[in-house]
Order: structure tokens, then C-alpha cells, then sequence
């Protein structure tokens, strides 16, 4: 078998045209896939779903559809599709990415990885948030994707951001009974905003639909609570209640399901593990991975696109896989950089078009200081290990100076999630209590494996005499 | 917490499943995950946590927060999000009671 030239992690919209792009130049290229089907989360479920007949009611919206055209593209392709397959190591030099599927191991080396495995809802750390009832607002769309579902009970949405504001629609569509919509958005956050609305004006759809999300809201009787602080979730054994404060006014309100949502953050798993050079998102306060306008780490021969290298969303994410790949394919000499540039040209103005509308965005939905950096002692930080930032303080004042040395002193990001859930807190409180920047104060050392992988399945890993490295 | 929307179908079909929690029937949908359709049980927590013992449930349903970490059909540590129903597939919930003494069949649920 001839040797892999491109390796692409994740099938979302910026991998699903990555790997498309790549095929199309005749390139021999691997897709790795964890999701059963393909279309990342936003387009979740979208080659498996039936597409509501024009007359019936369509609660995942003309936007979702879209990902049908991704995933036919990815069908008709000679693209070497894997689904259902976990990568649990990378390296960078020679490139080769480790996975598992159907219970067994392989290494495949390759000459060039993109990494597309986008993004995930920031961990919304309140007291109770542990509690059985407690989701993202993204799980429950992904329910609703996934399982056809209609939630049942009070639900309640709390934090910031567009999806927020999309899953609250949608579950009206459901006709779910939504007890309150809780706003973690301040006052100066539209003030702050505002200065980038010209610019998103070159967006106009998307404002649109943003400001008919906010209508669509308003127009449906939910009780809405702005400028809301001090959330906790209060429940024996499962969640009950939440209580907060709205205006400084107190309030409480009993649900069954509280559905937490203050944006999104790249995922950085792979990338750390890599131990490719990172930088700090100042505004959304989030780490990215260092990249050249063609999607290359400071590796050469890892790229990464999506929502992983940066959050841009799904229209951005499909054209900078293209980008990406552009320069693989040239790199690898199946074209030459001048037909490169050329091909690649209306591309990256079509990119930038699309990041039109991320400025007001980012500026307006920035998370609360106290979700980035909670000061509740009782507020439970490391999930998997059960650290509260109580003790996580304590080990501060101990001293402990990093992220490393705070796994050593409490386990704190010891656990199963190695991390993802508690990183980008433990950063922040670190860098708070020591007056320190988050940047110096760095983050959490990442070691393979990166996903539970069983004795059994290590045991059979030999490499793929099918596929040499060479 | 969950019913399924009349307007919803899948491609394929969705035949539905039997699967056990911790040797109860409970009924599903071929491609529900096995998260989801532990979210329709009651109480539906997934694990118990090793250093509390505090019930658990789904999170992220994407497999990033790792909450829902069962022991499908004799293999433990399993994201539940991640893995697709089968008929007669066997679910357990971990509990991780800490115990020095040595007793049968100690870390299955006993209802």
C-alpha cells in the first residue's frame, strides 16, 4: 500500500473539506473520526437525519442542512473513512497519529497531519454544577440531533453566547417548558461590543439571525433574568434549584434540567500533547495553537483548521480546511505554490468574510470573571478528582506555582478527562492568586494516552506493515 | 428527561433495542448513544465517584467531560456518549467503593 500522505483528525466541517480538498489532488488521505457519523457537532446527525418535509417544522434550521452537502462530498470521495475511531497518541516528527477502532490498536505514519477535532463548550464551574441534571446547553442539542429528542420537565438556560441563544429557540420549538433564561451578559459588554458592530455589519445574515433569535425569545413569555451572578446549583442528589442573583435582586427557581453555556473553546488535547507553541485569546480568554495564515503549527508537518486552531465557526471552518490542505497538497508537491496561491486566493477573502462577525462576538459574549475565575471555596474545580478551589488555594498558598506541580499536591487534572474540564480554571485561579498572566503561568502537561485505551488493544498494536514508514 | 419528537426519523430507521442497567431492561432506539439512553432512566446517574461517592451523570455528551465512564458489556471505563446501543447489551454503573475487604461481586450496584 502506498504510503498515507495526509492524515486528517475529525470530521467536522473544517476536516470533512480538508480531507475532501486533499483527495480531489489525488493525495492517499486517512480520516480518523471518534463520532459514529460524520459532521462534527454542528452538523451532528446531519447524513442520518431526515430532512423535515418544507411544510413540517425544522427546529435544527437551513444552517445544519448544509453539512448533508460535506458529508455526500465525503461519500462520493475516495477518502479512506474511519468512524468510531479514538486517537489516543500523536507525534510530530515523523508524522504518525495512533488510534483504536473495533477494539484494536494501529500507528499510522504519514507525511502531513491536519488536526480538525474543533472545539468544545467551556466548563461553566458553579457550586452544584456536578450535580446529575446539570448539562450543557450543547448536550442538549446534541439530543435533540442525536435521539430526536424533546426534553421533558423545567429547564433552565443560563450563561451567554449564540448557542445559547439558538438552544433556547429550539427547545420553544420542542415545546419544552423553559423556567428562565438566565444572562450572564453585563451592561458594558454591549458598550464594549458596539465599536466592532461596522464591522459585522459586513455580516448582515448573521446579525439577523441573531436578532431574530432575541425576538423569537423575548415574543415567548420566558422569564428572562439579566446580569446574572452568583448562580448555584442546589439539589440532595440530583439538581433541584438554582438560586442567583439578577440586578442584585435574589431569586430561586426550581427545575429538573439546568443547561449551562458560556462559549466555546478549542480543543487543545492533541495539539498539547504535540507540545506545539501555543498562545492566549486575551478577550475570550482561551489557548490556541500558534498557526500560519495556511494552518501550519509550529511543527511543519502539522496543520490544524476548525474551530481547534482558534473559534471562527463552521463557514470559516470549511474554508480554512480547504486552505490547509491547498498547502499540503502544494507542499507535497502535487501542485505547485503558484497554483497554489492562485486556487487558495478567493479563499482566504472568503475566510475573512466570514470572521466578519467574530469581534462583536468575542467583545459581547465574553464569560463572567467569576465563571473564568471562580472564588466560591465550595465551587468544584477538578471534576474527575473532586478539588475544590478551596483546596486548590490552599496548595497556591503552599506553594505550588503551575498547573504541574498542582497535580502533584491534590490530583487536581490527575483524572479520566486529563484536564479538559478543569485547565483552563486551574490557569486562571493560579494566575489570579500569584499575580501572574495566564500566559507565564502556562497549563497542564498533556501524555499519551490521550483517551482510555484498553491493555488489550495496546497489546495487538504492531505497525501497519501495509502501511510503511519510509 | 426525554421523549422523542414525532417529526424526528433517522435514515435508516431506528428499530428499537432492549439493553440492561445494571441487569434492569431498559428500552432504546438503534443509534441512540448509550448515554442518552441512560438519561431516560430514573434515577439517571451513570457512576458514582471514586473519592465521595457522589452520583454522576452526563455532561458534555460529546466526550469531553468524561462523567459518563460505564462498564459496557464486560469492559469498564467506557465513555457511554461514545458508544452506540446494541440489543441485549449489558450496562453497568461503576461505583468504585473503596474497600479493603474482599466481597463478591462487590462493584455492581445490588437494587
Amino acid at each position: 500500500m502506498p504510503m498515507t500522505d495526509v492524515i486528517v483528525v475529525g470530521a467536522g466541517p473544517a476536516g470533512l473539506s480538508a480531507a475532501a480538498e486533499a483527495a480531489t489532488y489525488g493525495l492517499q488521505v486517512l480520516l480518523l473520526d471518534e463520532q459514529n457519523h460524520p459532521g462534527g457537532q454542528i452538523y451532528r446527525g446531519v447524513s442520518e437525519n431526515v430532512k423535515p418535509a418544507a411544510s413540517g417544522i425544522d427546529i435544527l434550521g437551513e444552517d445544519y442542512w448544509r453539512g448533508r452537502e460535506l458529508t455526500d462530498a465525503l461519500h462520493d470521495s475516495n477518502v479512506e473513512y474511519v468512524p468510531g475511531s479514538t486517537v489516543w497518541t500523536a507525534e510530530n516528527d515523523p508524522p504518525a497519529i495512533g488510534y483504536m477502532v473495533g477494539g484494536r490498536s494501529y500507528l499510522r505514519p504519514a507525511r502531513h497531519i491536519i488536526i480538525a477535532t474543533g472545539a468544545y463548550e467551556r466548563p461553566v464551574p458553579i457550586p452544584g454544577w456536578t450535580l446529575p441534571g446539570v448539562m450543557t446547553a450543547g448536550a442538549a442539542q446534541i439530543l435533540m440531533k442525536s435521539d430526536g429528542a424533546a426534553l421533558n420537565g423545567r429547564i433552565i438556560l443560563a450563561g451567554s453566547g449564540p448557542l445559547l441563544m439558538l438552544v433556547t429557540c429550539q427547545l420553544l420549538m420542542t415545546g419544552a417548558n423553559i423556567a428562565g433564561l438566565l444572562e450572564t451578559t453585563r451592561a458594558r459588554h454591549y458598550l464594549s461590543a458596539s465599536r466592532y458592530l461596522p464591522l459585522a455589519l459586513g455580516a448582515r445574515k448573521l446579525l439577523q439571525k441573531g436578532l431574530s433569535m432575541r425576538s423569537t425569545i423575548k415574543a415567548s413569555g420566558i422569564p428572562i433574568y439579566p446580569a446574572v451572578t452568583a448562580m448555584r446549583g442546589n439539589g440532595a442528589e440530583k439538581f433541584e434549584e438554582i438560586s442567583f442573583k439578577s440586578r442584585g435582586r435574589s431569586h430561586s427557581l426550581s427545575a429538573d434540567l439546568l443547561l449551562l453555556h458560556e462559549g466555546v473553546v478549542p480543543q487543545v488535547h492533541i495539539s498539547r500533547l504535540l507540545n506545539l507553541q501555543h498562545e492566549w485569546h486575551r478577550t475570550q480568554r482561551y489557548w490556541k495553537p500558534v498557526l500560519s495564515e495556511w494552518g501550519v503549527t509550529s511543527s511543519e508537518k502539522i496543520s490544524i483548521v476548525g474551530d481547534g486552531g482558534g473559534i471562527d465557526g463552521a463557514r470559516a471552518a470549511e474554508v480554512g480546511g480547504r486552505i490547509a490542505a491547498l498547502h499540503v497538497i502544494a507542499s507535497l508537491r502535487a501542485i505547485s505554490t503558484e497554483e497554489r496561491d492562485k486556487i487558495a486566493a478567493p479563499l482566504f477573502s472568503q475566510k475573512r468574510k466570514e470572521k466578519r462577525i467574530r469581534p462583536l462576538l468575542d467583545h459581547l459574549y465574553r464569560p463572567p470573571e467569576e465563571i473564568l475565575c471562580p472564588t466560591d471555596p465550595d465551587t468544584v474545580i477538578c471534576r474527575c478528582e473532586e478539588v475544590d478551589v478551596r483546596e486548590i488555594r490552599e496548595c497556591i498558598r503552599s506553594g505550588c506555582e503551575g498547573p504541574n506541580m498542582l497535580k502533584a499536591y491534590s490530583r487536581c487534572g490527575m483524572g479520566p478527562c486529563q484536564g479538559r474540564m478543569c485547565g483552563l480554571s486551574v490557569s486562571e485561579i493560579i494566575a489570579s492568586q500569584r499575580h501572574k498572566s495566564v500566559e507565564k503561568v502556562g497549563y497542564y502537561r498533556v501524555r499519551s494516552p490521550i483517551k482510555p485505551i484498553p491493555l488489550s488493544a495496546l497489546a495487538t498494536l504492531e505497525p501497519d506493515e501495509d502501511y510503511p514508514a519510509s | 428527561m426525554f421523549s422523542r419528537r414525532p417529526d424526528w426519523q433517522r435514515k435508516n430507521g431506528a428499530l428499537p433495542v432492549m439493553i440492561t442497567l445494571d441487569g434492569m431492561p431498559v428500552e432504546a432506539f438503534e443509534g441512540d448513544s448509550v448515554a442518552a439512553a441512560i438519561l431516560c432512566v430514573e434515577p439517571s446517574y451513570t457512576r458514582l465517584t471514586p473519592v465521595r461517592g457522589s452520583r454522576r451523570a452526563p455532561y458534555c455528551m460529546m466526550g469531553i467531560c468524561f462523567e459518563c465512564l460505564m462498564e459496557i458489556d464486560g469492559v469498564p471505563n467506557r465513555q457511554a456518549c461514545m458508544v452506540q446501543v446494541h440489543d441485549g447489551m449489558a450496562v453497568r454503573r461503576q461505583l468504585h467503593e473503596p474497600s479493603f475487604a474482599i466481597e463478591e461481586d462487590k462493584n455492581h450496584a445490588h437494587d
